[in-house]
């Protein structure tokens, strides 16, 4: 067998091995499907997107999709490189102000002791189960008055205080950073912000990667349609999202748009995957 | 010459342990600044929106007027006039009862599994797994699948199959509606639980299971129970605040399946509800009552799931 459960493990049966793998190949399955059915739809001919019964595999794949898709983008008023432009700097500030904000924030809770400290862990903790559509009201309000509507700001800086950066850098940094370490800087005379970017920083490269990837997903998909009405100052999600509303004569091109916007965050996923899987192991999600 | 309080002087009986309040507050002015950057805009983008909800519940503030105070009324309004308030709640929970722990076990359950494989296949199904979380709005694939006409992969088969004589309304046809967005919600609620499961399971050291063994454990079911889920607890803690705040998320996708007037409101969510009197009707009183409701019915989840998970293992 290919696949062999790992060998020295104890106390496996056969029956409970042959169970694992039919579950296992039952939800992969499940999961799998719709993301082939995409890669699919977005190399079909037009012909054989509207054929009955429609076919799960593409027989003559071709890239008719991709081009249209372009054609189409080449139409619009704001240029596309425009729509890419906003995402990227939607993207890039938002995951550096992140890992900024939440870092500092990260080393004084795990490595300093001060008056109101575990009330702001508890405060955290609690806002990690925070659907941020209960604030939309205020968050709109507070962002007009601000002047931020219309800026990239508006969608920025709320991102800079995403608390599950914060929480997972944290136990990361705790766990990671011994204090004897922190100790023997201190008494060299290193002043705190100097330890902290130049021994707690580079030990937990891991921690960024995985609030990179983590604000990368949240950023992504913005389509800044709540703050943002400006037409060239819009992302790249929204710019596809309309083309995609075309209608059904666009279902081809919509599906290229998918396979796009789809192949970008699992591409990142993909290269940092044991370094996210790492911060999350190693953080051991301790304390509460 | 100790700039900070660190941990290692709190553990000596120390003589700063001893001193005022305030005497400690401004001796750790650095810890301040140093969590200062976030912690303000915490305050103004979480905190102050949420108390700015509280008080915005008992008014009626419409954008244009200066809001007005109305004591209760909008409560009032919700819980004993909105009927479609109440299917709201109904449908919230029922998404939430159901999705959020079949997901939690889910996340589990093939965490578990894919745990036992070799490396490169863990790797590989882990990304399998958690690739439909982050991808975006991949989701609207399943309006495809479970289209209402005979295009829709899903009726276009069973029509094939003759195992139905016409096309049916996936998402359109209030008896389907709700499980079809149970099932596609499921599909993508492999996320950031799931990955911290991962960890956490090859975190477990190897030699607690060597222990186990000789200790007379069985089986791997055994193992599960005695050994694995107690070394996982901070990790299922975790898990189950990200699984609900994955279902309540979630809840605000169902809009791109059912569209935006589901039939007969039957997968009207309360976020639904929400936006509804908010960016629709401008009712801003009113619709930050939701939300205040809302976030009550979040707090409460977490105390229930949190009392829970304290019986594992014991």
């Amino acid at each position: 067998m290919a696949i062999r459960i790992r060998k020295k493990r104890l106390s496996r049966s056969t029956g409970g091995d042959v169970l694992i793998f039919f579950f296992l190949g039952l939800g992969a399955a499940f999961m799998a499907m719709p993301m082939v059915y995409t890669i699919s739809q977005a190399f079909k001919p037009l012909n054989e997107l509207w054929l009955f019964p429609p076919q799960f595999f593409v027989r003559n794949p071709t890239l008719d999709n991709f081009n249209d898709l372009l054609v189409l983008m080449g139409k619009s008023w704001v240029p596309i490189t425009r729509y890419f432009f906003n995402s990227l700097f939607i993207v890039f500030v938002g995951m550096a102000g992140n890992v900024l904000t939440g870092s500092l924030a990260a080393y004084a809770l795990a490595k300093h002791v001060f008056p109101g400290r575990k009330a702001i862990e508890r405060i955290i903790v609690l806002s990690l189960m925070f659907t941020p559509t209960v604030t939309s009201i205020p968050n709109y309000l507070l962002m007009s008055r601000l002047k931020l509507i219309n800026t990239y700001w508006a969608v920025v800086i709320p991102q800079w205080q995403f608390t599950l950066g914060l929480y997972l850098m944290r136990n990361f940094i705790g766990a990671m950073v011994h204090d004897s370490l922190l100790e023997a800087a201190r008494i060299d005379g290193a002043s705190e912000l100097r330890i902290y970017a130049q021994i707690a920083m580079p030990i937990v490269k891991p921690a960024w990667l995985t609030l990179i990837i983590l604000v990368f997903q949240n950023l992504w998909r913005e389509t800044g349609a709540l703050f943002i009405y400006r037409e060239e100052l819009k992302t790249l999600p929204y710019a596809l999202s309309q083309v995609a509303a075309g209608g059904i004569a666009r279902a081809g091109v919509s599906a290229a748009i998918t396979l796009i916007m789809m192949t970008v965050p699992i591409l990142i996923f993909v290269i940092n995957q044991s370094k996210i899987v790492e911060t999350m192991g190693t953080s051991g999600m301790g304390g509460e | 010459m100790s700039s900070v309080v660190t941990r290692r002087q709190m553990v000596r009986p120390g003589i700063e342990y001893k001193e005022s309040l305030w005497a400690r507050i401004k001796k750790s002015w650095r810890s301040y600044l140093f969590i200062g950057p976030f912690m303000f805009l915490f305050a103004v983008f979480t905190v102050i929106p949420v108390l700015l909800s509280i008080v915005l519940s008992f008014t009626y503030f419409n954008m244009l007027e200066f809001p007005t105070w109305i004591g209760w009324s909008n409560y009032i309004r919700l819980f004993l006039a909105d009927e479609v308030f109440l299917i709201a709640v109904k449908n919230t929970l029922l998404f939430a009862v159901i999705t959020g722990p079949l997901s939690y076990m889910m996340c589990f359950i093939f965490a578990w599994f894919i745990n036992e494989l070799q490396p490169k296949v863990r790797a590989f199904l882990t990304l399998l797994f958690y690739a439909p979380s982050i991808s975006g709005n991949v989701y609207i694939i399943w309006l495809t699948l479970f289209s209402a006409d005979t295009y829709g992969y899903i009726n276009a088969h069973l029509l094939n199959l003759g195992l139905i004589d016409k096309p049916i309304g996936w998402l359109i046809e209030p008896r389907w509606m709700m499980s079809i967005v149970i099932i596609v919600s499921l599909w993508m609620s492999l996320g950031t639980t799931f990955l911290a499961f991962i960890a956490g399971l090859q975190g477990v050291s190897p030699t607690l299971y060597e222990a186990g063994a000789i200790d007379g454990i069985k089986n791997r079911w055994q193992e599960l129970w005695y050994l694995t889920l107690p070394a996982m607890r901070t990790y299922l803690m975790f898990g189950a605040i990200m699984s609900i705040t994955g279902s309540f998320n979630a809840a605000g996708n169902i809009q791109a399946l059912t569209g935006p007037t589901p039939t007969d409101y039957a997968t009207w969510t309360v976020m639904q509800h929400l936006q509804d009197y908010g960016s629709v009707r401008y009712e801003m009183g009113y619709a930050s009552a939701i939300s205040v409701v809302l976030f009550l019915v979040m707090l409460g989840s977490q105390r229930a799931v949190q009392r829970m998970l304290q019986k594992i293992g014991n």
